[in-house]
């Protein structure tokens, strides 16, 4: 992940959150002086069908004909999205340059959202995508509908975007010990993003004397980095709750935590940690994988 | 793998697939009855059959949205096992031919699709839909002049009535020439055959069956005969229909898994007490039509038409026999591919020829397989003959040294031979002879005997003999062919082309 030639790749969709989408990436960029690039993914609904013509017959060359009709519809269908694709894109472009990107990359791919990431996987650094897209975007009870499929199939550094940019200060870290967030401690040791952060290790659990050992080893780890400011905090309570408690009182502007460990199944029947803090999180969520 | 399914497979189009299916339903009963019919069993063989395969194939099928029941193209290949040794029979090669199916939707047969040219597959749905056509027609002849004012007034519904404002787009045209016909029917009390004259309708949900057959090599050797075209001729339907309806939908579909999943139809029809079926093009094509494009069209199709025949067979067995000739008419029509007809002017004539020859096979001996294969025999020739054409020897006379030099520059293969030896002039009288093979290319052994014997001559008139590039030349000549699909591979073996 340390190639420069992986970009922060931005999702925009038109939605409310896509200009702060387009802040956060910016910023992202800056920092660790990556490309950026904008993607808009113009997700076709072919499962459902455009025309309903129930007179149920054919005739003498309806089969050509029907074709012939099917491709009409969805010629106009793609051409208008792609056009308001375009113009979304020239929108976004336009607020990172200002926002100091030299020479933003956009492109714009047909295909489900899931699909497109999965190829571009290898070309990511960072995504940057808004916690739901414009089907959801009345609903702040809801996250967006492909977001957990995205999340799981990438195994790159995700920023969940729920609001308004604002630059981060104070970042907070989830820690529980586990492998996945001991990985994410490795990555923020190393990555330029969080020089200058104020960093918050916080951790929930009830065993103390684990928990103090497993605080310190990370804690010396990020001050071996330098440039990063650590303060280390124990909660007691349901991880989400407590977490998000936490994120308030202490100002914090962006949670780094690991993300969907378990299986689907796991987490059907116990429920999801990460869901939890998607759902509950007031502040942008960078999920490391 | 065969079970599974995405989400939006089955609950992407809920309102569109329910509609269609309703609309499929209608279109499927006629083809089922008619069929039974025409293979010599009860109409409800056929019925059980449609509903089993079009549910079954609905959850392991690899193509949503294609509907697949009991066809005619199948009916007409087990009429002399019928004739011959009965029902159970029939049901126990209906089981074998779902077992070969899945077994070659596991050996990947699918793929070997890709040997099926346009022409054939044209030639195929063209040759299908003179069959349906064919098939009415001993409803046709010997009858009153009431069943043919009928069908010809059914045929006017089905095509005039979307053509009424409003109702016409909402309401299936077939269902109200049903209606209306058996309405006629009923009101003046027509002496004219119904759907009930032509043997048993289902008035029951189809039972689990085990054909009461004796599990022996003779048996065997009753059915496999049948089995084994029924597999082909299904699965060829079957993979054609899944390209009509990709090219349709612009989605992609999963041929091996569509192999599998009529297989496994057919033994649930075996085991239902239904004949075998495959995929139906004309009902696929009116369920996309309709606007049908998930998996539960197919499911919805099947069991509306299973649910219509158990509770409506008092009124089922009523429609006039005109009523549903006409919808079948109306399938014929539309499966037949009229700009195959409007092409055959711009097309060349190989490919014209491949086609007619297919359908005249296919309506000769009313097997689709037979079609099929001269089909692909004829393109395969006709393209090997076009290949062979790219081949040219050319020479020049060193007379000084009396060498002569041929430079051989093309395809020599089993086609072009011939003409490869025709190139040499071995009247000249020269002391030595040079073949230049860089640029030529052999793909076979005949092609490799062919060079011998030239060398061979030209040393017998008292010629040495040179071959150069002998190793390029032959490089091409790799059975279990390895894959020459990267630019330098294809420059090795092609080189200078």
């Amino acid at each position: 992940m340390n190639t420069n030639t992986n970009r922060v790749l931005a999702c925009i969709d038109g939605s409310s959150l896509t200009e702060a989408v387009c802040d956060y990436a910016a910023w992202i960029a800056q920092r660790v002086d990556a490309p950026l690039k904008l993607l808009h993914v113009i997700d076709h609904h072919p499962e459902t069908a455009a025309t309903l013509d129930l007179s149920g017959n054919i005739g003498l060359g309806s089969q050509e004909h029907l074709l012939e009709e099917l491709t009409a519809v969805e010629q106009q269908r793609s051409k208008l999205r792609l056009q308001q694709g375009k113009l979304l894109l020239q929108a976004a472009k336009d607020r990172v340059i200002q926002a100091g990107i030299a020479d933003p990359d956009s492109n714009q791919r047909h295909g489900s959202l899931v699909e497109s990431l999965i190829e571009l996987e290898e070309s990511i650094r960072v995504l940057v995508i808004g916690i739901r897209g414009k089907a959801h975007e009345n609903r702040p009870d809801k996250i967006g509908a492909k977001l957990e499929s995205i999340i799981r199939s990438l195994h790159k550094p995700i920023l969940v975007v729920n609001d308004t940019f604002k630059a981060p200060q104070h970042i907070m870290i989830a820690y529980d010990g586990s492998k996945a967030t001991e990985k994410a401690i490795d990555m923020v040791a190393i990555s330029p993003l969080y020089k200058g952060l104020t960093c918050h290790l916080v951790n929930v659990s009830k065993d103390d004397a684990a928990t103090e050992q497993l605080l310190e080893a990370a804690v010396s780890k990020l001050k071996n980095a330098g440039g990063i400011e650590v303060t280390t905090k124990k909660l007691q309570g349901k991880p989400d709750q407590a977490l998000c408690e936490y994120q308030d009182k202490h100002d914090i502007d962006m949670i780094v935590m690991g993300a969907f460990s378990h299986t689907r199944l796991h987490d059907l029947l116990l429920g999801s940690f990460t869901a939890k803090m998607l759902m509950n999180a007031k502040k942008p969520l960078l999920l490391l994988r | 793998m065969l079970f599974l399914s995405k989400k939006q497979d089955w609950l992407g189009n809920i309102r569109g697939d329910v509609l269609a299916g309703l609309v499929v339903a209608l279109a499927l009963i006629p083809e089922a009855i008619a069929f039974s019919i025409i293979a010599g069993v009860d109409p409800k063989v056929g019925l059980y059959a449609s509903f089993c395969i079009a549910v079954i194939t609905a959850f392991v099928g690899g193509r949503p949205g294609m509907i697949s029941a009991a066809t005619g193209a199948m009916a007409l290949l087990m009429v002399t096992l019928v004739k011959d040794h009965g029902l159970q029979y029939l049901l126990a090669a209906t089981l074998l031919t779902g077992v070969l199916q899945i077994i070659s939707g596991y050996l990947k047969l699918g793929s070997l699709m890709s040997f099926v040219s346009r022409s054939v597959v044209t030639g195929f749905v063209n040759a299908l839909a003179i069959l349906i056509f064919m098939a009415q027609l001993p409803e046709l002849t010997h009858v009153t002049w009431h069943v043919y004012a009928m069908t010809a007034g059914g045929l006017a519904i089905i095509y005039l009535f979307p053509y009424l404002p409003v109702i016409g787009k909402s309401l299936p045209s077939p269902l109200v020439c049903i209606i209306v016909l058996t309405g006629i029917a009923i009101y003046w009390q027509l002496d004219i055959r119904t759907v009930g004259d032509m043997g048993e309708l289902p008035d029951t949900l189809p039972i689990f069956l085990w054909p009461e057959v004796p599990l022996t090599w003779d048996t065997l050797k009753i059915i496999a005969p049948y089995s084994i075209p029924l597999a082909v001729v299904g699965m060829l339907e079957s993979l054609m229909t899944a390209t009509i309806i990709d090219d349709l939908t612009d989605t992609p579909s999963d041929k091996n898994r569509e192999c599998k999943g009529q297989g496994l139809a057919n033994i649930g029809a075996g085991l239902l007490g239904g004949m075998a079926g495959c995929a139906m093009i004309g009902q696929s094509v009116i369920n996309i039509k309709s606007g049908g494009r998930g998996r539960l069209s197919t499911l919805i199709a099947g069991s509306f038409l299973l649910i219509m025949v158990v509770f409506l067979d008092e009124w089922i067995s009523k429609i006039p026999m005109a009523a549903l000739v006409s919808v079948m008419i109306m399938v014929s029509i539309g499966t037949f591919s009229w700009s195959s007809i409007v092409n055959l002017k711009q097309h060349p004539v190989s490919t014209n020829v491949v086609m007619v020859a297919t359908v005249i096979v296919v309506v000769w001996t009313h097997n689709l397989a037979f079609g099929v294969f001269v089909g692909v025999l004829l393109a395969s020739l006709f393209f090997a003959n076009k290949i062979s054409h790219f081949m040219y020897v050319e020479s020049e006379l060193d007379e000084a040294n009396s060498i002569r030099t041929y430079r051989v520059i093309g395809q020599i293969f089993f086609n072009s031979s011939g003409k490869f030896i025709a190139a040499f002039d071995f009247k000249e009288a020269v002391d030595k002879v040079v073949i230049d093979l860089h640029r030529a290319h052999f793909w076979d052994i005949t092609s490799v005997t062919a060079l011998d014997k030239a060398v061979i001559k030209f040393r017998r008139e008292g010629a040495d003999v040179e071959l150069i590039g002998m190793n390029e030349a032959t490089a091409t000549i790799v059975d279990r062919f390895g894959i020459h699909d990267k630019p330098e591979e294809i420059e090795k073996v092609m080189g200078g082309h």
